[in-house]
């Protein structure tokens, strides 16, 4: 089983969003459960601090030994902050997907609209196991 | 609905990932990929293969058949031997790799892919007609567990007889592992040292749990497919579906040699295949190491660095964990000359290209 934490909140395509009520600004990051169905990451490619992105954007890619997956926004906005140590270290998606692997922070336009819940995104990851 | 082998239940104790794989309900793997791919470099690794066909061939024209249906010189094997091989079909299309392990005077076992044995058992059925030989497709019957990695022989030891010191590499004898019977063959897929054990599949689970008891010490981890890909791939092993697929000919995946025109009578492909042992191929497999941390993949495009012009494609690639960067196998024009790149989703990432295998254990 993985965890869910309840203060974040959740994306359909299993990344994590933290921070909101401290005003604008949000952390994104991909859940454990994505971690584990990667497998081994090995390489994280994150957009350039500045970039300006929308909801669903493909923003960045996390490779695993298996597979590419796109990192994606999961609002409008704009990349404040990207996270060195996980880029140097990928492995940190799988040992510490909600802390140290972390991806990026961006300044968001509005609320972010659509995010689930810790409960409402257990029930989505129940339905893919 | 996928397969499940006799050891599923194992697999979901231990909370491996599983996967479908040619039909059968696989572990992909139990935990980190990169920790079951170092076990087997650096002391052994447990796997479950019953995906694998096992098709038996027996009779007085047993070996006479094989000659024919395969491109090996089957017939001059020893009994207690096995041979690295291939079926080909008569325009010289590799239609799946094999190792076939000469049991007695008049059986062999081919062992053949998953997604491959039910056609290759149809095919050796037709091509052993005429021949005083029986095919018997036995895949059902057999469970398959690998033992690989340097520690593979102590362990192992713990729990036969058998005279393992004295078994070499692409040699196996029938003996008793944990009680139970099983053919011990010194054959494996990972570039270590180490055995494949077949087995009967009501059997299965005593033998794996034997092994895991008797590797503890050891530090024997389970490994998943997932490992045993980029085992293969460090050790330069074709992959059929990857290097080797029916649109290529022994020759141009670089392994002419198991093609055995020497070999009393006709076999299938030969017309084709003659032709073609002196002609250079245009392509040559390689390997290919990426200077930056993005892996070349299957079906990536190779390029010529600055000019760009396509000169090959990527067959198999994956982060490798004893070279600490991406390596791949591709096929690539011989007559590419300079830079090597490969076009990793619209960007050209450099490679270096080398000669395989990326990996070679130390014996």
């Amino acid at each position: 089983m993985s965890s869910i934490p309840d203060e974040l909140q959740y994306t359909k395509e299993h990344e994590w969003v933290g921070g909101l009520d401290d005003g604008r600004t949000v952390t994104v990051g991909v859940t454990e459960f994505a971690a584990q169905a990667l497998g081994d990451v090995v390489f994280v490619q994150l957009p350039e601090v500045g970039t300006r992105v929308e909801a669903g954007d493909s923003v960045g890619e996390i490779e695993s030994t298996k597979s590419v997956n796109d990192l994606f926004s999961p609002a409008d906005g704009e990349v404040v902050e990207i996270n060195p140590v996980v880029v140097d270290d990928p492995s940190l998606v799988n040992s510490d997907p909600y802390g140290d692997g972390w991806m990026f922070r961006m300044r968001v336009d509005n609320d972010p609209q659509d995010l689930l819940s810790a409960e409402e995104y257990t029930a989505l990851t129940q339905s893919e196991s | 609905m996928s397969k499940p082998t006799p050891l599923r239940g194992i697999h979901e104790d231990l909370g491996a990932t599983l996967t479908d794989f040619a039909g059968w309900l696989m572990p992909l793997r139990y935990g980190s990929e990169s920790a079951e791919h170092n076990a087997v470099r650096q002391a052994a690794g447990l796997f479950d293969l019953s995906h694998m066909g096992e098709i038996f061939v027996t009779g007085r024209e047993a070996g006479a058949a094989l000659d024919h249906a395969l491109v090996g010189w089957i017939s001059a094997l020893v009994p207690g031997r096995a041979r690295y091989t291939m079926i080909c079909a008569q325009d010289g299309g590799i239609l799946d790799d094999l190792i076939v392990y000469r049991l007695g005077d008049e059986e062999f076992m081919v062992v053949a892919n998953a997604a491959n044995y039910p056609m290759v058992a149809e095919e050796l059925t037709k091509r052993a007609q005429g021949f005083a030989a029986e095919v018997e497709d036995r895949s059902h019957h057999y469970a398959l567990i690998a033992v690989q990695g340097p520690q593979s022989q102590t362990l192992l030891s713990t729990l036969t007889d058998a005279d393992l010191p004295g078994l070499k590499y692409y040699a196996g004898l029938p003996g008793t592992v944990a009680g139970v019977q099983a053919l011990i063959a010194r054959t494996g897929y990972t570039g270590e040292d180490g055995f494949e054990l077949f087995v009967e599949g009501n059997e299965a689970v005593k033998v794996w749990e034997a092994l895991t008891r008797a590797g503890a010490p050891y530090a024997l981890r389970p490994a998943g497919l997932s490992a045993r890909d980029t085992l293969r791939l460090e050790a330069g092993m074709p992959l059929y579906g990857n290097e080797l697929s029916s649109a290529l000919t022994p020759f141009d995946a670089g392994l002419g040699r198991v093609v055995r025109f020497d070999k009393p009578g006709d076999f299938v492909g030969r017309a084709a295949l003659e032709p073609l042992k002196d002609v250079p191929p245009r392509r040559r497999l390689v390997g290919l190491i990426a200077t930056g941390r993005r892996v070349p993949r299957h079906g990536y495009p190779v390029v010529l660095a600055g000019g760009g012009d396509v000169v090959g494609e990527v067959t198999s690639g994956a982060p490798s964990q004893s070279l600490g960067k991406p390596i791949a196998m591709a096929y690539v024009d011989t007559g590419a000359t300079g830079d090597l790149a490969v076009d990793i989703r619209g960007t050209h990432e450099p490679v270096e290209r080398v000669e395989l295998p990326f990996y070679r254990r130390n014996k």
